[in-house]
């Protein structure tokens, strides 16, 4: 008996010793999105770095395991397998891109693999997969602020250009689907892809039919050739932009072409230029300083998709080890938490928990972000 | 009639790409695979040249167009002359193993994001007739034409080209007449890699450099060459510009995405309706 | 009929079921099963590169087109996993005659462009037409595999599957290696203008390969449709045509083992490079130049002149 309960003490113990946090990442850290997911990998492996700094979670070490799915969705789900079945993680971030997501969005659920996605489409969380969550605020919250915008200056005739991928197309949706509700007027609806270089065919088409604003949805370069070529034509419409090109990469790429730009946007990238008491400022002042310091590069709010998601999980996990319940309902209790894009509360119906309020509307005025009104 | 503006720019640097395939087919049979990877390498050049180096432009651009010919010499070099008894096949996957090469390295040396640079000239916008063009874009117009001219005036005027012709009509009894064979062999490849630079200098600061960029703009390239009728130097040319308008009124009316489709059907019509091209010459061979 | 490489065949059925009790882990068993979706594309590219001199670089569209075809008409009318998969294969088989009918005509590096226009073309469909593909996102709505009433589901059952339908593949190109037919085609490959004379109507000869082909390509392609439970057109573009040219020439042109040989090597690379993926494609290229430069014969090639067979095959 002696022997027994030995061995089995020996047993907890090395169980206990080796366990471990085992976090899985998929980020698009080169191809088209990879300005998005470069900052997404940056700051969850300087929030890991700074977690194990001061002991892990509960006294637990996480490892992480991140890879690069290259923006392209075929290869999301390979290196999303390998998580779960290779790496064993205990819960996956991201993937960066829409389409992405949706790619893995079923094999999540036969996995029962926790996934918090990074990516922004309303097609991730509905219909709900118990197993999915997202961060991104959903894109029918940035239509319709950008409709309230464009009424609000009485332009109501809108031509949209979007992306032939999974976020181009729930925008393009969303587009679409709020326009009748509000009141817009869409004359003319064109679409390009990731790797095309020259989108004067559709902006020509655009400006035949006298639109008041142009409405480009897409991500990585593809916008900014976009914007350089709405400047060659020259039309009378105001160019607006999704929050898919809210990082300074963009206005890097488009030069000139990005001035006057207008689009939404998280707080993130004006944090210092908000009101004092703005309940987020701090926690925004703080971020944006950290990673601008260790990165030398300017923050985007697509890196403070990943830091939600990273305080999420380590919430959640925390609730899930005190409360004995399974990390996925643990997510969906919590509510009332202030991150980078807005108050998050979660439910079993609601695996986003943001709001409108999530974005503000920004300008691109001498390179750099302006709020307006 | 915008498109006839950015179908003539677009259709300049195919025309670039086609004049590089015709210089290597005439020369030595052989179609490039990697052609269009050479316009990469431009592109990534000046890049390099200019951002990382921080040199001016004018002494950039000619120090690429030397390192062009020197790596196409270089190229000659290790792909085509190192395979021992060359047959057809050999040599069309030689070059297709080259291009991959080619395109890892891009990738490795350079990174997976598209790169930019600033414009060479100052930013204007031409009004013309129904539509608008760019300072770049006439740029890459114009340079393409200069390039075309004094590549036609070295074939015709230089002894060197001269030579280059002889090899055309007939390799052995060019070499009877003692020209070095082998070494114009080299010197095509290198010409061919020098115009495929010019074509990614001129179109970089319009449409970024990424080193998946060769696939496309090669393909384009040899369906303007074929277009035009392999083999015909004004042939690539007018192949080109015709490509790049009639590409650009197909996207024009249809939806854009098919854009591309274009080019490839057109490969498709040539080949099956008219295999000389437009201007073939003599060394259409379909059987 | 030469003689049947039974011990080969043999080798292999005891590799296949050695390899389902010795591999456990699941994510390791799909990549077998990867490879062998590669090994019968590859084979079938051996068969058109190799035996007949086609440079076909638009096979992948082949691929690209069973897959999709057989779920789509699974998802739209309601049928089958198999029934659908077959009418996908008879489907690309016809589109292979058409296209093959006036392409087959050129040759070289015409014949070669003509196949790369045709598989980029299908590419740009598969993407544009989102309304029947799903568009660049790709398609989602794949149903569970069913087979004689078996619900096939997860790796294991699949290895099992995948492994008859591949050891099956392998009898029939073994049998096709040793029968007049490869002759006929070997000939057609070294010199169009004797087996002409010899009274070969090559031009058939050479639609009857590329259709058939064509069909088992897109065979393969409704199975892994069904495997992978989520398909894209960036897995049948371009450069999926160029892997299966690279693991037809570095496995061995000509040869059986050859589609075989070079998918195992060109699928398995990637796990190994793990750390320096960026690599990967330099490698490629590398494995490719080099066999073509110094090992004619491929890797088959080289393995039997180290066990000193007879290389006059």
């Amino acid at each position: 008996m002696k022997k027994f309960t030995l061995v089995l003490i020996i047993l907890m113990m090395s169980s206990v010793s080796y366990a471990e946090i085992r976090l899985g990442a998929l980020f698009s850290t080169t191809g088209p999105a990879s300005f998005l997911g470069m900052p997404e990998k940056q700051t969850l492996e300087m929030l890991v770095e700074e977690a194990n700094k001061n002991g892990g979670i509960n006294g637990e070490k996480i490892e992480l395991y991140l890879y690069d799915t290259r923006g392209i969705d075929a290869e999301a789900r390979k290196k999303f397998i390998r998580l779960v079945k290779k790496d064993r993680v205990d819960a996956v971030i991201g993937p960066t891109r829409s389409g992405s997501t949706l790619a893995i969005k079923e094999l999540a659920g036969k996995f029962k693999m926790p996934l918090i996605s990074c990516a922004s489409s309303d097609r991730i969380i509905e219909p709900i997969n118990p197993f999915v969550f997202k961060v991104a605020p959903s894109d029918m919250f940035a239509v319709r602020k950008i409709y309230s915008y464009l009424k609000d200056n009485g332009r109501k005739k809108v031509a949209i250009i979007t992306a032939q991928n999974g976020y181009g197309d729930s925008g393009r949706t969303a587009l679409l689907n709020e326009a009748e509700k509000m009141g817009i007027d869409i004359v003319a609806d064109e679409k390009f892809r990731d790797n095309d270089r020259d989108m004067t065919a559709q902006l020509t088409k655009i400006t035949e039919k006298n639109p008041d604003a142009i409405i480009c949805w897409g991500v990585g370069p593809a916008p900014a050739i976009v914007a350089k070529n709405y400047k060659q034509l020259q039309p009378e419409a105001m160019l607006i932009m999704s929050h898919g090109v809210a990082s300074k990469k963009f206005i890097k790429l488009a030069g000139n072409a990005a001035e006057d730009i207008i689009l939404p946007a998280g707080r993130l990238l004006v944090a210092e230029k908000l009101p004092d008491n703005n309940r987020f400022k701090s926690m925004l002042v703080k971020y944006k300083n950290t990673y601008e310091e260790r990165f030398d590069s300017s923050v985007s709010t697509f890196g403070g998709h990943a830091y939600d998601a990273f305080q999420i999980f380590k919430k959640a996990y925390k609730i899930s080890v005190k409360e004995n319940i399974e990390m996925i309902k643990a997510i969906e209790n919590i509510k009332g938490y202030l991150g980078t894009y807005g108050e998050f509360n979660f439910s079993q119906n609601d695996h986003n928990g943001l709001d409108m309020d999530a974005f503000i509307m920004l300008k691109i005025n001498n390179g750099d972000w302006e709020l307006i009104n | 009639m915008q498109f006839i503006y950015s179908g003539i720019t677009s259709g300049s640097i195919f025309a670039l790409v086609a004049l590089g395939f015709n210089i290597i087919y005439n020369t030595t049979g052989i179609i490039n695979f990697a052609q269009g990877e050479f316009v990469m390498i431009g592109g990534m050049l000046i890049y390099t040249l200019l951002s990382i180096y921080g040199l001016p432009f004018l002494i950039a651009a000619p120090l690429a167009l030397i390192i062009a010919l020197f790596l196409g010499a270089l190229f000659e070099r290790v792909f085509i002359k190192s395979v021992r008894s060359p047959n057809e096949i050999k040599l069309i996957t030689i070059t297709i193993a080259a291009s991959i090469i080619l395109r890892g390295l891009g990738m490795v040396i350079w990174g997976r994001n598209s790169l930019s640079v600033e414009a060479y000239i100052p930013y204007k916008i031409l009004e013309l007739p129904a539509g608008t063009l760019t300072s770049n874009s006439l740029l890459v117009i114009i340079v393409s034409l200069i390039t075309a001219f004094s590549l036609s005036l070295f074939f015709k005027r230089s002894s060197l080209g001269k030579a280059f012709r002889a090899c055309y009509d007939d390799k052995v009894a060019a070499s009877i007449c003692g020209v070095d064979v082998s070494k114009i062999r080299m010197l095509a490849f290198g010409i061919a890699a020098l115009l495929g630079v010019i074509a990614g200098i001129v179109t970089t600061p319009i449409t970024y450099v990424a080193y998946t960029d060769g696939i496309m703009t090669g393909l384009k390239g040899f369906a303007a060459a074929i277009l035009g009728g392999l083999g015909s130097f004004w042939g690539g040319v007018a192949g080109g510009l015709l490509l790049g308008i009639f590409e650009g009124f197909f996207a024009s009316v249809f939806p854009s995405g098919y854009k591309d489709a274009f080019a490839f059907l057109i490969i498709l019509a040539v080949l099956f309706l008219r295999p000389k091209g437009l201007f073939g010459k003599k060394k259409a061979e379909r059987l | 009929m030469r003689k049947i490489n039974y011990p080969f065949l043999i080798f292999v059925l005891i590799i296949l079921i050695l390899a389902k009790f010795l591999i456990k882990n699941e994510y390791y068993l799909s990549i077998v099963i990867f490879g062998m979706f590669n090994a019968i594309n590859a084979s079938c590219f051996n068969i058109l590169l190799g035996y007949t001199g086609i440079i076909s670089l638009g096979q992948a569209a082949f691929y690209g087109i069973g897959a999709y075809f057989a779920v789509t008409v699974a998802a739209s009318f309601g049928i089958n996993p198999m029934p659908a998969i077959i009418l996908a294969s008879l489907f690309s088989a016809l589109a292979a005659f058409i296209v093959g009918y006036p392409t087959l005509k050129l040759h070289g590096h015409y014949l070669a462009m003509a196949t790369l226009g045709f598989g980029m073309i299908i590419y740009v469909l598969m993407n544009e037409m989102a309304f029947i593909t799903g568009g660049p996102s790709g398609f989602l709505d794949i149903s569970q595999f069913k087979f004689l009433g078996i619900s096939i589901y997860g790796e294991h059952s699949f290895y099992i599957f995948v492994a008859i339908m591949f050891f099956i593949f392998t009898v029939l190109f073994e049998m096709f290696d040793k029968s007049y037919l490869s002759y006929k085609l070997k000939f057609i490959k070294e010199s169009e203008f004797a087996s002409k004379s010899f009274g070969i109507n090559i031009f058939k000869t050479k639609l009857i390969v590329f259709t058939i082909t064509a069909g088992i390509t897109a065979f393969n392609g409704g199975v892994y449709a069904y495997y992978s439970g989520f398909i894209s057109p960036v897995s049948f573009n371009f450069n999926y045509s160029i892997e299966l040219l690279t693991m037809a020439i570095v496995g061995g042109l000509g040869t059986v083992s050859g589609g075989i040989i070079g998918a195992a090597v060109l699928t398995a690379l990637p796990e190994f490079m793990a750390s320096i993926e960026d690599y990967e494609m330099i490698l490629y290229g590398c494995f490719l130049a080099v066999t073509i430069i110094f090992l004619p014969g491929g890797l088959t090639g080289l393995i039997k002149r180290i066990t000193g067979k007879n290389a006059s095959d």
